[in-house]
């Protein structure tokens, strides 16, 4: 009975932690796309934006729900449906740190351990695609079904050189279950999958990046819903909640991808360098150093009303410093802060890589999966399949 | 428990499978598979077979398809008509399609009287680990045919869409 | 009781099956038809994997995974061979694609 009422607790907390998180990403990456192009971004609700996305989600919720004519009913009804739902299913399978106890009982800070954990989530993902092309499909709009079409062309090409990147550090942790892949990575940085010896994987690192942007349809890669050729691709004939789901299925794609990434390349929770080192306090040096900045610009404000916000803002992160160093919490919390600062640096490179390059041609993009991704991703897997078995 | 979980996904999965067959249009059709494919998928983890179980969403539903979606997306395929079927077919068909399958069933139940029940968690060995020692070991060399056999469908693919070269 | 006899998996099996050779014998469409195809393969592969549990082996899982290669390796073939022909006479129905010459 306590396994299941564990399970519910977790899936609940996981599920508001990532919902929330969904809503602030589409802030943070506003903001961030605002600094990169030398705006300001969203400023009007709440204090430099942070009450958008709740205005956000009741503007799309109180908006006129349009279901155009001639639509295929059922299946334009399920497409946002599927996408959501197969965004989402794969944080189940993550894991967010060790194991802890809570009221006496041991739990892992993981929804569910699977043997095959990582299939799961190759199945999953390949499943996603439904989603965009069925709502292309059944839109009835030629430009929904163009960038139906080409969406499900660029995902499956680009999953064959994603699964193979998947492959090579495969051979180094020998095991798909997600928990014993981050197992064996513990230790340091040159531990990590990426660095780690006698294969360092860098290569399909970077190779399963640029096919995890593909496949999340982001820029450079964004032909789907490529605004001046296709208006708005596979969600053109999509309004209110259901075009919100489409865009929740994309931030939560992107969320989910930059788990898998820090989970099989960046040693997921495991600490940049061994508690031995002192790693433990590093997440309440991080935070007691932005308090005191805070505080620091409080007592020499730049406008007035930063005399009473910014001190505040310190004192809450000095508080969120002394937690860390709770010796009952620190259990806990030491790996979230380590596996959300690596989600976060890749989330970053997302929005980064969105405010920095130009979209791909249609031709050059499919010539980029085929004739470059898929070699270099056949050759890292040799390559790294020789040493491994040198070794 | 297991009784539940396999009545569930059986009657999805047969209820899918009539409808791939009475649906008109091939997207209805297709979806309709892909329902069979992820029932079967959930048998497939009752029978302890979980390799199989997710190479089946991965290659039947994520890449087969989505090639037949995509087909019928660039074919714009509609539904097709009811007329030219033939009167013999339409009147002995389904008839014979029973008594077939009641014969099957018939010798199935014969063959099989006592078996012990299927319970989930009994069979333990269909793990990836098991399943690539057997490919690379015991069935090396019809998993290298494969590989041909799969280069062979490439080109063949291949061959049949490039444009006239002309 | 706990568990299913595993007849009732082999009779799904069965039915399957069957409804895969009907889709395979009553349509027109030449897609749908080819979808049954896999249906039967499905139902097929549905017994190598209820007769790998009841002898205890992964012999019919290596069996089940041949059958899936063979049948991506068969729906890319085919669906180019239906591209082709759909480019060449403009139909889908099985019916009309019935002489070598058009």
């Amino acid at each position: 009975m306590n396994f299941f009422i564990l399970s519910i607790i977790k899936a609940a907390v996981v599920a508001s932690v990532l919902l929330t998180t969904l809503a602030y990403l589409q802030w943070v990456e506003r903001k961030v796309i605002a600094h990169i192009q030398v705006r300001l971004g969203p400023s009007r609700v709440g204090p430099h934006g942070l009450l958008q996305p709740l205005a956000d989600v009741i503007k799309l919720i109180t908006k006129e729900d349009l279901i155009p004519p001639y639509v295929n009913k059922f299946i334009y009804l399920l497409a946002p449906f599927l996408a959501v739902t197969m965004a989402l299913i794969s944080i189940s399978v993550i894991p967010f740190g060790g194991e802890i106890q809570v009221l006496g009982q041991r739990t892992w800070l993981q929804l569910t351990d699977l043997n095959i954990g990582l299939l799961f989530i190759l199945a999953i993902s390949s499943m996603g695609v439904y989603g965009v092309a069925l709502a292309g499909w059944a839109s009835n709009n030629k430009y929904a079904l163009l960038g139906g079409l080409r969406s499900s062309a660029q995902m499956i090409s680009y999953e064959l050189p994603l699964s193979l990147a998947i492959v090579s550090p495969l051979l180094l942790s020998n095991t798909l279950s997600l928990r014993q892949i981050v197992d064996t990575q513990s230790g340091s940085i040159l531990h990590w999958n990426i660095l780690r010896f006698p294969a360092p994987q860098i290569v399909s690192f970077l190779v399963f990046m640029i096919a995890a942007f593909a496949e999340t349809n982001r820029v450079p890669f964004d032909l789907p819903e490529a605004e001046n050729e296709l208006v708005a691709g596979f969600h053109t004939e999509y309004s209110s909640m259901k075009f919100a789901a489409f865009f929740m299925a994309e931030y939560a794609n992107m969320v989910t991808v930059s788990c898998i990434t820090a989970t099989l390349f960046l040693g997921g929770w495991q600490p940049l360098f061994p508690a031995a080192w002192g790693s433990n306090f590093v997440p309440a040096a991080v935070f007691a150093a932005g308090g005191l900045v805070a505080i620091y610009h409080g007592l020499n404000p730049a406008r007035r009303r930063d005399r009473l916000t910014l001190p505040i803002v310190g004192v809450i992160f000095l508080a969120i410093a002394a937690l860390f160093l709770i010796p009952l919490l620190q259990q806990a919390l030491i790996p979230l802060f380590w596996f959300a600062a690596k989600v976060g640096v890749i989330l970053f490179v997302f929005i980064w890589i969105r405010g920095t390059l130009p979209r791909f041609r249609y031709d050059q993009l499919m010539g980029f999966a085929w004739k470059v991704l898929f070699p270099i991703a056949l050759i890292n897997l040799l390559v790294t399949g020789l040493l491994v078995a040198l070794s | 428990m297991d009784v539940i979980l396999f009545l569930i996904f059986a009657i999805i999965a047969v209820v899918c499978g009539i409808n791939v067959v009475v649906q008109t249009h091939p997207i209805s059709s297709a979806l309709s598979l892909i329902g069979v494919m992820g029932s079967l998928a959930v048998l497939y983890l009752l029978l302890g077979a979980e390799f199989i179980a997710m190479a089946q969403i991965i290659v039947y539903a994520g890449a087969i398809m989505v090639l037949f979606i995509f087909v019928i997306m660039l074919l714009n395929a509609g539904a097709e008509s009811k007329k030219g079927r033939s009167f013999v077919a339409q009147l002995l068909g389904m008839p014979l399609l029973v008594a077939f399958l009641a014969l099957v069933s018939y010798f199935i139940q014969r063959l099989f009287p006592a078996t012990p029940l299927v319970q989930f968690g009994a069979f333990k060995s269909g793990t990836a680990q098991n399943i690539g020692r057997a490919l690379f070991t015991q069935y090396l060399l019809p998993f290298e045919v494969t590989s041909i056999l799969i280069l062979i469908a490439i080109l063949g693919a291949i061959v049949l869409a490039r444009k006239e070269l002309e | 009781m706990n568990g299913v006899p595993l007849t009732w998996y082999l009779i799904l099996s069965a039915v399957l099956f069957s409804l895969g050779i009907a889709g395979f014998l009553f349509r027109k469409n030449i897609i749908t038809v080819f979808m049954s195809i896999e249906l039967m393969l499905n139902a097929v592969n549905l017994s190598f994997i209820a007769f790998s549990y009841q002898l205890k082996q992964v012999n019919g899982h290596i069996f089940a995974f041949f059958v899936m290669v063979v049948a991506a390796a068969e729906a890319a073939v085919g669906l180019a061979i239906i591209l082709t022909v759909f480019k060449n006479r403009s139909t889908l129905n099985i019916d009309e694609v019935n002489s070598m010459k058009n």
